[in-house]
């Protein structure tokens, strides 16, 4: 039966959280220009107003998950973006799969930024809030659903099945609940796509909060003001941007199979852009606390990194981007909409902005190079043209929109190789940022002249130099590109570990933030050096085979062939792979798929055989994920098995085929990735034609290249699954079938009954043979054996070994900590101040 | 202000050189047969061809060529203008290659004859745009 109120209970909070947005935003203005009496009124009213909003948004959400988690497909966002076989938290992340959960995790989190605001920041509230309230309502038109003759605003995720699709069925049966969904896309079904989003989205959502407070500032004329109670935020902001990308960027290293954890694709480089300029950004705030310059550039870009996060969803979200991605993005029809979101506020922002200008107080004085301005500038210069270099290709497929929009025609493309293209520019303006970190953390802690600095960089610099040199020889690095990055990452390290060790002996901790971050910095800039400059593909193709063409035999082929149980030699290793694995509820390791059968009930499968003490032949076991196979590998050195990994692949009909994740093994200086790029498809073989054996007990004989022996034959006294009547004759071949280390029993069996021959074959998948035993030939004492046989299992195979990639890892967390470190120093410093009264 | 000028002249200076290059490496969206012009005028960068892989009269795919090895293939690429190519990609068959609904092949002419890909782009079916819904267990 069709569930229709909790859609429409959905339906009806996102009008009145749309309405409330409006009613909030007019409120916050009247409660803004009120006089003294009646502004106790309209701040009341107003945070009604905002609390009726945060609670219709929350229910927008609550709503939404409980469609997704009672699985009601007649509902269309549950349809096509679960189902029934989904564990609990990935119906998490099906909720902000599609477009319009995204948009309510982004709405959500701003009514929690909101009421933290409400609630810590009363002299700010009113301007601040107008602004959240503003861009809430432009966030839940999103979702709004409303069609008005052809304009279409939002695209609402309560709408029912039948209203989304055409399907005939509903014709026929308009009440018709689909049986299961299509499932979430398997890529997503990962840990790291559960908790990615919200981080990314709070991300998003907190890049509003400094932007808020300057809007305010600009409007009550306090030009500097803003930028305390601005500052912990858009550190707040950066550090959850910051990790949101790294788990973003995690994710597609441990479930993608592009080979690694970043691809300048145009939807990385959306969040990686409006990141750098809040980096710069935040460096200018703090400069202009300290010494009064640099609040016009501040606010600029502030202004940037909300209006670049705005424009990134309109990138990501409009379709623009179509051919140009291979992240797959559904065009909603909300570009415009999204367009005409982004324009409000960059107008807003440059008319407050203009009117203004001239107020806005500006330091006179020249800036020296001996300043520490001076530096914190070409750093956040450095940031701002890293970020440009990065946008300007990105906006390739908008440009092309934008000019066929007025007529005309542009077929510019992206880069053909991005990755050689960034790289080219973002490894030098990193290797110039390490560089002006470790120098400008001297300038910023001490008054420098030429003699003190250069006794200040003395040390670091012969430390980083003899650092660097050791690391040069011992890991082989004779690149000069990359030699002159790991001097610069060393000498940021060294440099600002100096600085840090300093300040632990004077001062607090809460002053490391600083030197904190350009440590992971450096580390992460050694760290990706090495991990994607000295990535190593060692799954080389070494069949042999030549080609018909000789521009083909110069080709370097990066994968394998990796037939069942055949050794393969992979550079270090000789490789077995050893079939498909299956994952069971309450094993810790994979399970072989072949003594599993599925019993048609959505993961669940039946025992063949007992497997160690875990469950027995003819039991049930819960399958986690029946979808995926895992496909088992062993890695041997000198004939001992060192270890085994076993990258995955899904089969999803209702997505489109089959989707695959790597596996890797972790050492402590490096990583082995491996994934599955192909593989046997066994639902459907085409069998080849029969073949026919003669044999009598004792022989040896060939079975498609398997050495094949027959060990006799047994008369049946019972037989599984079958009930032998009186006068049945049951007979069971032994077949012993060799093929490399491994030995199969296949049996099959021969039935005669009232004159009438049943014969039940034996299939191997692995092997891909059919084995029936045919007739038997008494006088002759011989058997016949009817094969056919197909494709034996195989799969093709990547593996790319990724030098010190843990440098990396742990730099990003380094970084991430020196984040947290400021966040709370710069807080600390707004509560004493606020709490004094000194400042607002 | 002379150190200031400097700076910005210095900033401007960046700037255009990421411009120039951006225009200059930008890769162009082409049809066979400009690609193959360009290829015959000496013009070795990778392009972009958007097309449709080949289909017979049953709306099955053709001309999909696996090598013996299975790490790479080529297949039959239909671009927008109806010209047909063969295409070498070296990477084995993406999971859910023929049932893409256009191909974008990233490459350039080897020779004459054959087009090779460096990278291949798919679009498949939207979902959104599904008609049919799976009525089994009705």
């Amino acid at each position: 039966m069709i569930n229709t109120f909790i859609g429409n209970l959905g339906h009806f909070m996102t009008i009145v959280a749309f309405v409330s947005a409006l009613t909030t935003a007019y409120a916050y203005i009247q409660y803004f220009r009120a006089n003294e009496i009646d502004k106790a009124n309209w701040r009341r009213f107003s945070r009604i107003s905002f609390t009726v909003h945060g609670i219709s948004a929350v229910m927008i959400a609550v709503s939404l998950f409980e469609i997704i988690y009672n699985h009601r497909f007649e509902y269309f966002y549950a349809y096509s973006h679960s189902s029934e076989a989904l564990p609990v938290h990935y119906m998490v992340s099906s909720f902000w799969e599609g477009q319009e959960g995204a948009f309510i995790l982004w709405i959500f989190w701003n009514v929690v930024l909101g009421t933290i605001l409400i609630f810590t920041n009363k002299f700010w509230e009113a301007s601040v809030m107008v602004v959240f309230a503003l861009v809430q309502a432009f966030l839940v038109s999103m979702i709004l659903g409303v069609v008005i003759g052809d304009l279409k605003i939002g695209s609402s995720p309560f709408i029912l099945l039948r209203e989304a699709t055409q399907a005939p069925i509903f014709q026929m049966n308009p009440d018709f609940v689909p049986e299961d969904g299509t499932g979430l896309n398997p890529l997503l079904q990962n840990i790291w796509m559960v908790i990615h989003p919200p981080t990314l989205f709070l991300g998003y959502a907190s890049t509003l909060v400094p932007f808020a407070f300057l809007m305010g500032g600009l409007v009550t004329k306090r030009y500097s003001e803003w930028i305390r109670p601005a500052l912990p935020w858009a550190i707040f902001s950066a550090m959850i941007l910051g990790m949101g990308i790294i788990m973003g960027a995690y994710w597609a290293y441990v479930t993608l199979n592009f080979g690694g954890y970043w691809n300048w694709d145009p939807v990385e480089n959306a969040v990686y852009v409006p990141w750098l300029i809040l980096v710069a950004a935040i460096h200018c705030m703090i400069t202009f606390k300290k010494s009064a310059t640099a609040l016009k550039t501040s606010m600029v870009l502030v202004i940037m990194t909300f209006i670049l996060v705005l424009y990134a969803t309109f990138l990501v979200r409009s379709g623009v981007l179509g051919d140009a991605s291979v992240h797959s993005f559904t065009d909603l029809g909300l570009s415009g909409q999204l367009l005409i979101y982004m324009l409000f506020f960059l107008a807003v922002a440059i008319v407050l902005l203009v009117k203004e200008w001239k107020n806005i107080p500006t330091s006179e004085k020249e800036a020296s190079v001996y300043s520490r301005e001076f530096w914190v500038f070409i750093g956040a210069t450095t940031l701002s043209l890293m970020a440009f270099q990065v946008i300007l290709p990105t906006s390739i497929p908008a440009w092309n929109a934008m000019v066929e929009s007025f007529g005309g025609i542009s077929n510019m493309a992206p880069p053909a190789d991005q990755i050689e293209f960034y790289t080219k520019f973002q490894l030098w303006f990193a290797v110039a940022l390490a560089m002006l970190t470790a120098v400008g953390q001297f300038f910023w802690w001490q008054k420098m002249d030429k003699k003190a600095l250069k006794d200040a960089l003395l040390t670091p610099y012969i430390i980083s130099v003899l650092l660097s040199a050791a690391i040069i020889v011992l890991a082989k690095v004779y690149d000069w590109q990359y030699i002159i990055l790991v001097l610069a990452g060393t000498f940021t390290i060294t440099a600002n570990s100096v600085i840090l060790l300093k300040i632990l002996k004077k001062s607090t901790y809460k002053l490391a933030g600083g030197s904190l971050a350009h440590i992971g910095l450096g580390m992460i800039l050694i760290g990706i050096m090495f991990s994607s400059g000295y990535s190593d593909t060692i799954s080389i193709n070494m069949s042999g085979l030549t080609y018909s063409n000789s521009w083909e035999d110069e080709l370097n082929k990066e994968h394998v062939l990796l037939w069942i149980n055949k050794p393969t030699q992979m550079k270090d290793y000789t490789v077995i792979y050893r079939g498909r694995q299956k994952k069971v509820k309450g094993i810790s390791e994979y399970v072989p798929a072949k003594i599993l059968e599925p019993t048609g009930k959505v993961n669940e499968a039946l025992a063949l055989e007992d497997y160690k003490d875990d469950f027995k032949k003819g039991d049930k076991v819960d399958i986690v994920l029946e979808e995926n196979d895992y496909f088992q590998i062993e890695y041997y050195q000198n004939e001992v098995l060192k270890f085994s990994l076993s990258p995955m692949s899904q089969f999803n009909e209702g997505m489109g085929g089959l989707i695959s994740s790597p596996a890797s093994k972790i050492f402590i200086d490096k990583d082995l990735y491996t994934y599955v790029a192909a593989m046997n498809d066994s639902e459907d073989p085409e069998w080849k034609e029969d073949e026919t054996y003669e044999a009598a007990p004792g022989d040896q004989f060939h079975v498609a290249d398997y050495v094949t022996y027959f060990d006799g034959a047994d008369v049946l006294k019972e037989l599984d699954g079958y009930v032998l009547q009186e006068g049945d004759v049951a007979v069971r071949a032994n077949l012993r079938i060799l093929d490399y280390d491994v030995e199969k029993l296949l049996q099959p069996t021969f039935i005669i009954r009232n004159n009438q021959v049943g014969k039940l074959p034996v299939i191997d998948n692995e092997l891909g043979i059919k084995i029936s035993l045919e007739n038997i030939l008494p006088e002759e004492n011989k058997f016949v054996f009817k094969v056919n046989h197909y494709q034996k299992d195989y799969v093709v195979m990547k593996a790319i070994v990724k030098p010190y990639i843990n440098i990396l890892w742990i730099g990003t967390i380094i970084m991430l900590a020196g984040f947290t470190v400021a966040i709370f120093r710069r807080f600390d410093e707004f509560k004493k101040m606020r709490d004094k009264g000194l400042e607002i | 202000m002379k150190k200031g000028h400097l700076l910005g002249l210095g900033i401007i200076a960046i700037a255009i050189v990421i411009i120039m290059t951006s225009i200059g490496d930008a890769s162009s969206y082409e049809s066979f047969t400009t690609a193959k012009e360009m290829k015959q005028n000496g013009e070795d960068n990778a392009i972009h061809v958007v097309g449709q892989l080949k289909k017979d009269s049953t709306g099955e795919v053709t001309g999909l060529n696996v090598r013996e090895d299975k790490v790479s293939f080529t297949f039959m690429l239909v671009d927008n203008e109806g010209v047909e190519q063969e295409v070498f990609y070296n990477e084995p068959v993406p999971a859910d290659f023929s049932r893409s609904e256009s191909v974008v092949v990233i490459g350039s002419y080897k020779n004459d004859d054959i087009f090779i890909a460096d990278k291949i782009l798919m679009k498949c079916p939207s979902k959104y745009q599904e008609t049919e819904v799976q009525v089994a267990g009705m």
